[in-house]
């Protein structure tokens, strides 16, 4: 076993034995504390994965198309031919880091503060480390019953924690969230089958590029496994799951789910259906682009008509997956990169968006716009942190939101065409819109005078409450003047797959 | 050393500013100016704006002729996006007026933002964060000035809007400020997504968004149409062109020295500095050149009639800022980016100097309503010199700068409409010139009663007790005089002139010949018409010195007063449809595609309470039930038995 076999063992097992060592754990701040060290060492473990024995420049004009930088694949159950298939590359190694810091926050935060009028902070953390296994194994997995299963183990951790600790109306919610997206695992499951039954193996790396599925197959294992992750995404107008769960989940729930949870949904789109099914996703490309500017529009001009912060920011999520969903729909390198980026900078500036407005309804106990208004006046910190954070959503460019959603647009404009074209000129309309609805939400909250909701706020912020917005700052700006820290590996491996799906 | 210092130039205030968000934004003591946190803000700021200066001037002493360098960003996919700069002469010469400017307000916030005689006791100025955004946005209109990429140009654009947007909310006592900061910013960013694809449409084309890349590829003629159309919708934006220009006279909320730096000299100069930059693709598009001599002509007497009738002393500067670049953007469309870039310095020098100028006058007053101001010659003397300075400049007086500058803009205008010398179509020249000329007599007439509300007179505030200004703000307006005064006469010196025409060496862009002087009798034509409309304010003001010679524009003054009502219709076609969309669409989503969703739930609720209901029977029921089902099956097996 390598060191990089070793340490993919270790990124599953790590927060596995983690959830089981803080239910074990007596004493409700010590699991907790142990829990947050669980997330730390995981992070530690997805750093040195990247690089190794197949470096990027391994991608030659030769299949297979998923050349993973380390892998480990042991017989699972033999007698189904299923095997349990880990592997890194480029697309998913962003997001694997990207989950590991995002949990690590969100235990670190609840060390500090535990959602009032749940349940114990202790089984909150266990449940968020089994829903980092979940996505972390999503991320990894290159079977695709394996995909599945990981894929499955999330949902009813997070019902968990949104019916656990959330908002008033936290049951409905997180009922709503866990049928609607179990709706979606249903068809998921449909297509698995349909690709493994047609093609004979499971196995991701064989399966990449089509494997000689013929076409009828390809467009009914598509058709299935793309609406499967539009309801994850979440695509228009699968999405009204989200703007609910968001609403009632606890702070550390929405950064999760918003943050990471999402892009199971667009990275299973760029890896599994577009994958499995290239000739598919040609076919349905122009269907998706037009449902992604819808998701675009409807996003913003709701936003536009919101009031209720958090609610706003789970529909501004919806535009920007929309994006996203762009990129991937042009089905060209530069929408797929722009993809790629576009998934990681809405995961961190999103995440802080969620841990800020969680802060200040924790503070002012009211999310609903009418009510807030002046906090540059008593917390010019958390103001200030978030006016950032809105303009960093917002798509400016120097920071990390910028490189997704313009090069989005630029990916429709090369892909040409009336109606890519069309798509382009709404996608950039749409932008403007994200500008208009969070400047109106920085009009609301942050300027004007105090409200009485806001009049009592103390200007401080608690060390644990910068402890886990610093490093999304950090990295919203890094991002944003360094793109390179999350493409440079991406290239290879997107050139590869565009190789085998525009054959 | 040139690279160093084309990074330096734009990357020192960039990274003072970052620094100074760090300090603490709202200390105790900030209102007394005894803060240890203020103190360092002032030090940062003032610090990044020299360097920032002192880089310039090395830059403007060692660069003549065009300098590259650059290295990849990112590639998106075969799409190369460089961090490189470009310089040229006179990407120099304007940094150098943006670092200067910046300078000059930096040193003069000091003392603008600090209690005054008219604040209340607990005004708290948030100075840190205040210097920090006046540094990042210097940085970001460096970057734009000297970027050798049009990705990178569109990240210090971006900033500079948001930076805009955040100086324009600064004043927390202005209950409009705001939503002047919003609208200054959307209206913009509309603009901008224009602009975006316009890039995405030139670095598609040419497979990298270099600057040097874009220029040296052949585009198709439509494709260069539209890309130059859909980059002017960001220029327009961001210089205030008709129809974009509504944003800027509201961005007067922010305070004086941030109108001095925004919306004077460097960011409105972006947009004609971005066409000026690209020239040589717009030389290509006629089409575009013709529609923006249309917008230019309709900007600049807009912008001149609605600074006739305003009272509020800001307000006029602020449209006859909408006018002035209005000449600028003319020039670009008779195919003379040279006069227009000309008139650019000139006009930073200007009208910083006038609006500095009238942050004095706001700081002694107390008000920005030239009503209640009257006969302040008396007490400021230095203020008034120097407003003299800038307005005879505006107004285009000879020898001050604004004459020879203008004159260069006349002068091509003339040419292209009457030889034909323009890249555009003949009647634009006809019509920028007309314009022009319309406009020399407009802007002598509000300058002139500007002055005179203003200075002359008897003082309509007897509580003021006006006084020329602390060293602090009074030697920024009188350094800033000089170039106002003096700056036109550079057009006689052969350094000047080589930098400035640098970029259009290669290919001489038209016929107006290699020099900025146009001297012969086309200058007297401006000159009567300044004389004249100079004339008639001053006639007007001294038959009654205390009514405002607006009053003789009768039933006009208050269309002009209110910009022909432009605010109402941008409202009504565009803010009020756009939140009607807005509340059906969200409805829509709530009940229409939620509501199915939340229906399906419903009914699936419903069918197996139903059903459970059905389930629910009393014993002769439920027994004839099963009775029934088993002679059904029965029959069925039978059937089935018989068939096969």
């Amino acid at each position: 076993m390598t060191f990089g076999q070793f340490l993919l063992v270790a990124v599953l097992a790590l927060p596995a034995l983690g959830a089981v060592a803080v239910a074990a754990t007596p004493g409700d701040r010590a699991g907790r504390l142990v829990g947050t060290v669980a997330a730390a060492l995981t992070l530690l473990a997805t750093l040195p994965l990247v690089g190794g024995a197949y470096g990027w420049f391994a991608y030659g004009p030769r299949p297979p198309a998923v050349r993973p930088w380390h892998q480990v694949d042991l017989p699972w159950v033999p007698g189904l031919d299923l095997r349990f298939h880990l592997g890194v590359d480029g697309i998913s190694w962003p997001l694997v880091v990207l989950t590991g810091l995002l949990t690590l926050l969100c235990c670190a935060y609840t060390l500090w503060r535990v959602p009032e009028g749940g349940g114990s902070g202790r089984a909150l953390v266990a449940l968020l480390l089994v829903v980092e296994v979940g996505i972390l194994g999503t991320f990894l997995a290159l079977d695709l019953v394996l995909f599945f299963l990981f894929f499955e183990v999330v949902l009813l951790p997070m019902y968990a924690i949104i019916a656990g600790w959330g908002g008033d109306d936290r049951r409905r919610a997180a009922r709503k969230f866990a049928l609607y997206t179990l709706f979606g695992s249903v068809l998921l499951l449909v297509g698995v089958y349909l690709v493994v039954a047609a093609a004979g193996t499971a196995d991701l790396v064989t399966l990449t590029g089509g494997a000689g599925l013929p076409r009828g197959t390809q467009l009914a294992a598509f058709t299935l496994l793309a609406l499967a992750f539009a309801v994850k995404s979440p695509l228009w107008p699968l999405h009204s799951w989200l703007p609910d769960a968001h609403t009632q989940a606890p702070t550390v729930g929405s950064v999760i789910l918003a943050g990471v949870l999402l892009k199971m949904g667009t990275y299973g789109l760029i890896r599994v259906a577009v994958g499995v099914a290239p000739e598919g996703a040609r076919w349905a490309a122009p269907v998706l682009g037009v449902l992604a500017v819808a998701a675009i529009l409807v996003g913003g001009l709701v936003c536009l008509a919101q009031d209720e912060l958090k609610r706003l920011i789970a529909y501004s999520s919806v535009g920007h997956m929309g994006f996203v969903l762009l990129g991937v729909a042009t089905l060209t390198a530069t929408g797929l990169q722009a993809a790629l980026i576009g998934n990681i900078a809405h995961g961190v500036i999103t995440g802080l968006l969620f841990f800020l407005a969680g802060a200040i309804k924790d503070r002012t106990h009211t999310g609903a716009l009418a009510e807030l208004s002046g906090l540059r006046e008593t917390a010019p910190r958390l103001a200030g942190l978030l006016g950032f954070a809105a303009i960093a959503s917002l798509g400016l460019p120097g920071l990390a939101g910028f490189w997704g959603e313009a090069f989005a647009v630029v990916a429709a404009v090369r892909r040409g065409g009336g109606l890519w074209t069309t798509l382009a000129v709404l996608a950039a309309l749409g932008g403007a819109l994200a500008a208009a609805y969070l400047l109106r939400l920085l009009r609301r909250v942050t300027h004007g005078r105090p409200s009485p909701a806001v009049r009592p706020l103390a200007p401080g912020l608690a060390g644990a409450e910068l402890t886990a917005w610093v490093p999304l700052v950090l990295l919203a700006v890094a991002v944003g003047l360094a793109p390179t820290l999350v493409l440079s590996y991406a290239a290879g491996p997107v050139d590869a797959l565009l190789g085998v799906v525009s054959k | 050393m040139t690279g160093l210092l084309a990074v330096a130039l734009p990357g020192v205030p960039l990274l003072v500013g970052l620094v100074g968000l760090l300090l603490p934004p709202s200390p105790r003591g900030a209102a007394t100016g005894e803060d240890p946190a203020r103190r360092a803000a002032i030090a940062l700021g003032v610090a990044g704006a020299a360097v920032a200066l002192l880089a310039a001037v090395a830059l403007l002493v060692r660069v003549g002729h065009p300098v590259e360098g650059s290295t990849t960003w990112i590639d998106f996919g075969g799409l190369t996006v460089t961090l490189g700069y470009r310089l040229d002469g006179v990407a120099v010469l304007v940094a150098t007026a943006v670092a200067a400017v910046a300078l000059a307000v930096q040193v003069y916030s000091i003392g603008y933002l600090k209690r005054g005689p008219h604040d209340d006791v607990d005004v708290d100025h948030r100075y840190p964060p205040y210097a920090a955004q006046i540094s990042l946005f210097t940085a970001a209109m460096l970057t734009v000035v000297v970027s050798g990429d049009l990705i990178l140009l569109l990240v210090g654009w971006e900033v500079m809007g948001i930076c805009s947007y955040l100086l324009i909310a600064h004043d927390r006592r202005l209950p409009e400020a705001p939503a002047a900061a919003m609208k200054a910013f959307l209206v913009t960013r509309v603009g901008d997504v224009g602009f975006l694809l316009g890039i995405a449409l030139l670095g598609v084309g040419a497979g990298s968004f270099r600057i040097a890349d874009v220029l040296a590829h052949h585009y198709s003629t439509g494709t260069l149409t539209a890309a130059c159309l859909l980059l002017l919708a960001g220029a327009a934006g961001k210089s205030a062109q008709f129809p974009l220009h509504t944003w800027l006279p509201d961005a007067m909320a922010g305070p004086t020295p941030i109108s001095a730096l925004i919306h004077a000299a460097t960011m409105v100069a972006a947009g004609v500095y971005a066409v000026a930059r690209l020239f040589p693709l717009f030389e290509r598009a006629p089409v575009a050149l013709a529609v923006l001599g249309v917008m230019a002509a309709v900007t600049l007497l807009l912008g001149a009639f609605a600074a006739t009738a305003q009272d509020d002393i800001k307000r006029v500067l602020a449209w006859s800022t909408v006018s002035q670049i209005g000449y600028l953007t003319g020039a670009l469309a008779v195919g003379a980016p040279t006069a227009a870039l000309f008139h650019l310095l000139t006009h930073a020098a200007f009208k910083a100097l006038l609006f500095l100028a009238a942050g004095v006058v706001i700081h002694a007053v107390g008000t920005t309503l030239m009503s209640r101001m009257g006969g302040l010659r008396a007490a400021m003397p230095v203020t008034f010199w120097c407003t003299v300075i800038g307005l005879g400049a505006l107004a285009g007086l000879p020898p001050l700068s604004g004459f020879w500058s203008k004159d260069g803009v006349l002068a091509a205008a003339e040419a292209a409409a009457l030889d034909d010398a323009g890249p555009a179509p003949q009647w634009v020249g006809w019509l920028v010139w007309l314009a022009g000329l319309l406009g020399v007599a407009v802007t002598a007439w509000y300058a002139t009663r500007l002055l005179l509300r203003t200075f002359f007179g008897a003082p309509r505030d007897p509580l003021a007790q006006p006084h020329d200004p602390p060293g602090l703000m009074r030697w920024p307006v009188l350094l800033l005089a000089v170039p106002a005064a003096l700056l036109g006469l550079a057009a006689f010196w052969g350094p000047f002139t080589a930098r400035i025409f640098a970029p259009a060496s290669e290919a001489e862009l038209t016929g107006f010949g290699n020099s900025l002087v146009h001297t012969g009798g086309a200058v007297l034509l401006p000159l009567v018409l300044l004389l004249a409309g100079a004339g008639v304010a001053g006639a007007g003001w001294r038959r009654d010195p205390a009514a405002d010679p607006a009053r003789f524009l009768g039933p006009l003054r208050p269309v002009f007063a209110r910009a022909f009502r432009l605010d109402d219709v941008q409202h009504a076609l565009v803010v009020r449809p756009t939140t009607a969309l807005a509340r059906a669409v969200r409805t829509g989503d709530e009940r229409g595609v939620d509501g199915l969703v939340e229906g399906s739930g419903r009914a699936a609720v419903g069918l197996g309470g139903g059903l459970a209901a059905l389930h629910r029977a009393a014993v002769p029921r439920a027994v004839a039930g099963v009775l029934a089902g088993a002679l059904l099956i029965g029959l069925a097996v039978a059937l089935i038995g018989v068939t096969s």
